[in-house]
C-alpha cells in the first residue's frame, strides 16, 4: 500500500511508449535503411536504389573504373574525409582558443550577470543556421565589409579574396560551433573554487601561473566537453563548405548531398553516410574514454544550461 | 600582502586581456547578424555596396507569392512538428521517471540520437525511408522529420520541471482519493505548464529555422522558407535576402527570449 501510494500520481512506464516508437520508426528505421541502401546498386534512373546485393558503393569509395574496365586506386573520397578531420579539428581548436577567456571571464562575473551573459552567448545558436552562414558570404566578400574597410583604410588596393576558400569554411563553421565549445567550458569553470587560486597568489603565484597551474587542470572536463560538441558536429557540416568553400572544399556531408542529387548515386552517399556514422561513433567512444579518465562534467550539463 | 590589498574582492579573479577578449568574442558573435540587418536597408541591388537606406527590400519581400507560400508551408510545418513532439515528450518526460535504469539508458540514446547524427545522414536517412514506402516527400514529409529532432528540444525543458516538482503533492491527493488520471489532469499539468510552453517555443525554431532536412524532404511543392532563401542565395544575392533573413531572425530571437523568461521564472 505504501509503496503504491509513494508513485501515486507519477504516472506509468507507458506514457513513454509512443514518443519511443515513433523515435524508433523515424531515427532508426532510417539509420538501417542507410545501411542496407549502402549494400545495394545503383538504380537504372538514381533515384533510390535497384534491389540487388552489391559491395560496389564500397568498392567506389577507393576505386574508380576506367571506361576500360579497369580498376585503380583512386583517393578522391579518401581526401575528402581526411579535410574534413582537418577542417573539424581546426575548427575545434580555434574555438578553444577563442572560448577560454571568454567562459573563465563570464564565470567570474557577479552570479545574476552570469546567466543573462551566458543567455547572450545562446542565442546565436537559436537562429537559423543557414543565416549565420548566409552573414560570411557578405561578410567575406569581395567588396564586403573587411575588404571594404581594408580598402578605405588604403591598406590594400585589390580586395583580398577571402571567400569560396578554406579560410571562409572554417570561419563559418568557428562562429556555428562557438556556443558550444563556450559553454561547457563556462559550466567547469562556475565551479571552480576560486579560493584555490587565491591561495596560489598568497604563494607568490602570478596570474599566469594561477592560469596555467590551477585554472586550466581544473577546467579540462569542460575543455573535452567543448571539443566533442564542436568537433563531431563539425564533421559532419553541410552549409558552410556548400556556401563558404565555394565547391572546391567540399566535406564529407557535401559529398553525400550530391550523390543524393545530381550525381545520382544512391548506394555510394550511404556508404559515405555510414562512413561518417560509423567515425561520429568511433569519435563519441573515444571522448567518452577520455572523459571517464578525468571525469566530473560532461556533455550533458551543456544542455542543461543552453535550455 | 600589497597585492592583497590592492586586488581584494573581484579584481583577484581577473585575468589580464580576458575582459577585452570576451568583449571581443561578443562583437564576432553579434556583428555577422547585425550586418545581415543592416544591408537589408540598402537601396542597392549589390547588397554590400551601400547606396541609400530604404524599406522597399521589406515590402517586395513581404509582397512576392513564392516567399507567402513557403512562410505558409514553414509555419504549418512548425506548428504540428511542435504540437507532435510536445506530446510525445510528455510521455517521454513522464514514462521515463519510472524507466529502470537499462531500459532508460536505451530510451536516453534514442531521445538524444537526433542531437548526435550528422543532420545530413538524419536527411537522406528519412529521405529513404519516405521513397521507400512511398511516401511523397512535401510538407507532410517533413513535418514528421521535423518532429522526431524537435522530441529532444520540447522534453529538456518539461523534464526539468517535472523533476522539481515536489513529490509530496502527489501524495497529498491521492490521499484525498483522486484517482491516477485525475492527478495528471488536475496537479501534474498545471505544474508542467511553464515546461511545456518553453519546450514548445524551443521545438518550434528548431523547426522553423531547420534547412537540411526541410531541402532533402521539400520535393516539388514543400518548399519552406529556410529553403526558399537558399535558393536565392544560390541565384541571385539581393538585400531581399537579408530582409527576409532579418524577419527570420527576429522571430528566433523573440521566441528564445521568451522561452528563457518563462523557464526562468519560479525557479
Amino acid at each position: 500500500m505504501a509503496r503504491a501510494r509513494g508513485k501515486a500520481g507519477q504516472g506509468s512506464v507507458w506514457a513513454a511508449v509512443p514518443g519511443l516508437v515513433y523515435l524508433v520508426a523515424l531515427v532508426l528505421v532510417p539509420l538501417i535503411i542507410i545501411v542496407i541502401f549502402s549494400f545495394l546498386s545503383r538504380a537504372k534512373l538514381g533515384v533510390g536504389v535497384k534491389w540487388e546485393f552489391s559491395t560496389q558503393a564500397y568498392a567506389d569509395l577507393l576505386f574508380s573504373e576506367s571506361l576500360a574496365g579497369g580498376r585503380s586506386f583512386d583517393p578522391t573520397y579518401l581526401q575528402i574525409i581526411l579535410n574534413s578531420f582537418v577542417f573539424a579539428l581546426v575548427t575545434a581548436g580555434v574555438t578553444l582558443a577563442l572560448s577560454i577567456p571568454i567562459a573563465l571571464w563570464i564565470a567570474t562575473r557577479p552570479a545574476e550577470r552570469r546567466t543573462a551573459l551566458i543567455f547572450l552567448v545562446t542565442i546565436p545558436f537559436w537562429t537559423s543556421l543557414l543565416i549565420r552562414t548566409y552573414a560570411f558570404v557578405i561578410i567575406l566578400n569581395d567588396n564586403g565589409p573587411i575588404n571594404g574597410t581594408l580598402g578605405w583604410l588604403g591598406l590594400i588596393g585589390e580586395p583580398i579574396p577571402m571567400l569560396y576558400t578554406p579560410f571562409a569554411t572554417v570561419t563559418g563553421l568557428v562562429y556555428t560551433f562557438l556556443p558550444f565549445m563556450i559553454l561547457p567550458i563556462y559550466a567547469s569553470a562556475e565551479r571552480f573554487d576560486f579560493r584555490l587560486a587565491e591561495a596560489a597568489y598568497d604563494l607568490g603565484a602570478g596570474k599566469w601561473t594561477v592560469l596555467r597551474r590551477i585554472v586550466l587542470p581544473s577546467i579540462r572536463p569542460g575543455v573535452i566537453a567543448g571539443m566533442l560538441l564542436v568537433f563531431v558536429p563539425a564533421l559532419g557540416s553541410f552549409l558552410a563548405p556548400e556556401l563558404l568553400g565555394g565547391g572546391k572544399t567540399s566535406m564529407i556531408a557535401n559529398v553525400i548531398a550530391a550523390q543524393f542529387g545530381a550525381s545520382r548515386n544512391w548506394p555510394l552517399g550511404a556508404a559515405l553516410s555510414v562512413l561518417l556514422l560509423i567515425i561520429t561513433m568511433l569519435v563519441l567512444v573515444g571522448f567518452a574514454v577520455t572523459a571517464k579518465r578525468v571525469s566530473r562534467t560532461g556533455g550533458s550539463n551543456t544542455w542543461e544550461a543552453m535550455l | 600582502m600589497i597585492r592583497r590589498a590592492r586586488g581584494s574582492g573581484e579584481a583577484l579573479k581577473d585575468f589580464p586581456l580576458f575582459g577585452v577578449m570576451s568583449a571581443a568574442v561578443f562583437g564576432f558573435l553579434y556583428l555577422p547578424l547585425l550586418f545581415v540587418v543592416g544591408y537589408s536597408f540598402n537601396e542597392n541591388r549589390v547588397v554590400t555596396v551601400w547606396k541609400g537606406f530604404t524599406f522597399d527590400w521589406y515590402v517586395d519581400v513581404l509582397q512576392n507569392d513564392d516567399i507567402q507560400r513557403a512562410l505558409m508551408n514553414s509555419l504549418r510545418v512548425a506548428t504540428v512538428a511542435t504540437a507532435l513532439s510536445v506530446l510525445f515528450a510528455l510521455g517521454l518526460a513522464i514514462g521515463m521517471l519510472r524507466l529502470a535504469r537499462a531500459g532508460s539508458t536505451l530510451a536516453w540514446g534514442l531521445i538524444g540520437a537526433p542531437l548526435i547524427i550528422p543532420e545530413i545522414v538524419f536527411a537522406i536517412g528519412t529521405l529513404s525511408l519516405f521513397v521507400q514506402v512511398r511516401f511523397s516527400l512535401g510538407v507532410d514529409a517533413i513535418t514528421l522529420a521535423h518532429t522526431a529532432f524537435c522530441i529532444p528540444f520540447a522534453l529538456l525543458p518539461i523534464r526539468a520541471r517535472l523533476r522539481s516538482v515536489d513529490l509530496s503533492v502527489y501524495e497529498a491527493a491521492a490521499d484525498l482519493g483522486a484517482n491516477e488520471w485525475r492527478i495528471f489532469r488536475r496537479i501534474t499539468l498545471p505544474l508542467l505548464v511553464p515546461g511545456i510552453v518553453a519546450g514548445a517555443l524551443l521545438a518550434f525554431i528548431i523547426s522553423l529555422d531547420d534547412f537540411i532536412v526541410s531541402y532533402f524532404l521539400a520535393g516539388p511543392g514543400g518548399t519552406t522558407l529556410p529553403v526558399y532563401i537558399f535558393g536565392m542565395i544560390r541565384n541571385a544575392i539581393t538585400p531581399g535576402v537579408n530582409a527576409l533573413s532579418t524577419l527570420l531572425l527576429l522571430v528566433s530571437v523573440l521566441i528564445v527570449s521568451i522561452s528563457y523568461v518563462i523557464s526562468r521564472r519560479k525557479r
